[in-house]
């Protein structure tokens, strides 16, 4: 993909400082001027995901999608940072949640980046699952990116076995399951 | 608490965030890197007569616009520099090497770039450099892959 692809052509007049001069200098005769760069800033870093991502990644690696439960509100924290944010207390119980969830919030992704970005435009959308009280970020595929809709029953759809690792990208996608919506209130305060 | 604190199975990543920046470069930056790809270094000319490299698109005395670029040499002098003894993974050399200011033929202002070198005794101040420019060049400061020392030196004949 080049960047016209992703970025249109630059609009005439786009520039506000005045015509230059290039009469001078003969290797610029027909040559295309260069309009833009790309810059990419970065920054690498060493990552520990700690006790808890860590056993949720492992989990991951063997399709389970673990998460822990607060002893004092109840709510199950997926992915789990090993406490809880609302108390700030350890979520000591390990919570195994079941392979379906409803589409709590989505957006639709029309420049997209990042090393397993659908071809855009796609859908990216927020999914409760069930029995969790935050929602998990994933992509919706096998459906048109206009036909998601907030309260859609969705399911994850996994690697081969083959590859399956220690990583959220072991979940390939979202996609949707045969089952009616839940009403949008009931998501209300899970995103 | 240290690594040594840490469980031997708790997992661990390289990791690397990029923000993917896509600039327009305006007519006279853009002037600048074209040239680069051709192999040709351009500055331009101020409203004093001076040619300032790398071009910049505003007088920086009056402020008035500029457009008259003019051809400069792929030759120059270093007006100061600083030895770079531990590069890091995103220098431009891999090896230990001179960051300079480079006033190059024709011009009157000095450009930064790297030049390289087998030690800091090996560069000076007045010392002649000469662009060694990258086989593949896509438009940018990195087209010239460095500076070389031509083994002369500022009002010297070689």
């Amino acid at each position: 993909m080049t960047d016209t692809d992703i970025y249109g052509v630059l609009p005439e007049a786009l520039w506000s400082q005045p015509e230059i001069d290039l009469s001078g200098i003969a290797e610029f005769d027909g040559v295309e001027a260069i309009q833009r760069v790309r810059l990419p800033a970065s920054i690498t870093y060493d990552y520990i995901p700690g006790l808890a991502q860590t056993r949720f990644l492992r989990g991951l690696a063997q399709k389970k999608i673990l998460g822990e439960r607060s002893a004092q509100s109840g709510d199950v924290y997926v992915p789990p940072r090993g406490m809880s944010p609302a108390e700030g207390l350890p979520t000591s119980e390990q919570v195994e949640l079941p392979h379906k969830g409803s589409v709590a919030s989505f957006c639709v992704v029309h420049i997209g980046f990042g090393t397993n970005a659908p071809p855009t435009p796609f859908c990216s959308a927020l999914v409760l699952l069930d029995g969790a009280s935050v929602s998990v970020y994933g992509p919706i595929q096998e459906i048109p990116y206009d036909q998601v809709r907030i309260g859609m029953r969705v399911e994850p759809v996994w690697v081969d076995d083959d590859q399956l690792a220690p990583s959220f990208e072991s979940i390939k996608w979202w996609r949707p399951i045969d089952e009616p919506d839940v009403p949008a209130e009931s998501l209300k305060g899970h995103m | 608490m240290g690594d040594a604190a840490l469980p031997a199975d708790l997992l661990r990543a390289d990791l690397a965030i990029e923000y993917p920046f896509n600039r327009t470069t305006g007519p006279v930056i853009g002037a600048f890197f074209t040239g680069l790809r051709e192999r040709v270094l351009v500055g331009i000319r101020g409203a004093d007569g001076r040619v300032i490299c790398p071009p910049v698109e505003y007088d920086p005395v009056t402020s008035a616009p500029l457009t008259e670029l003019v051809k400069v040499g792929d030759e120059g002098t270093i007006t100061s520099w600083s030895w770079v003894p531990s590069p890091r993974a995103s220098q431009a050399l891999a090896e230990p090497h001179a960051l300079a200011m480079i006033r190059l033929d024709g011009a009157d202002t000095a450009l930064l770039h790297v030049v390289a070198a087998d030690g800091p005794e090996a560069v000076a101040t007045g010392a002649r450099v000469r662009a060694h420019w990258a086989d593949e060049r896509e438009g940018g400061v990195t087209d010239i892959a460095y500076f070389e020392l031509t083994g002369e030196h500022e009002g010297t004949e070689a």
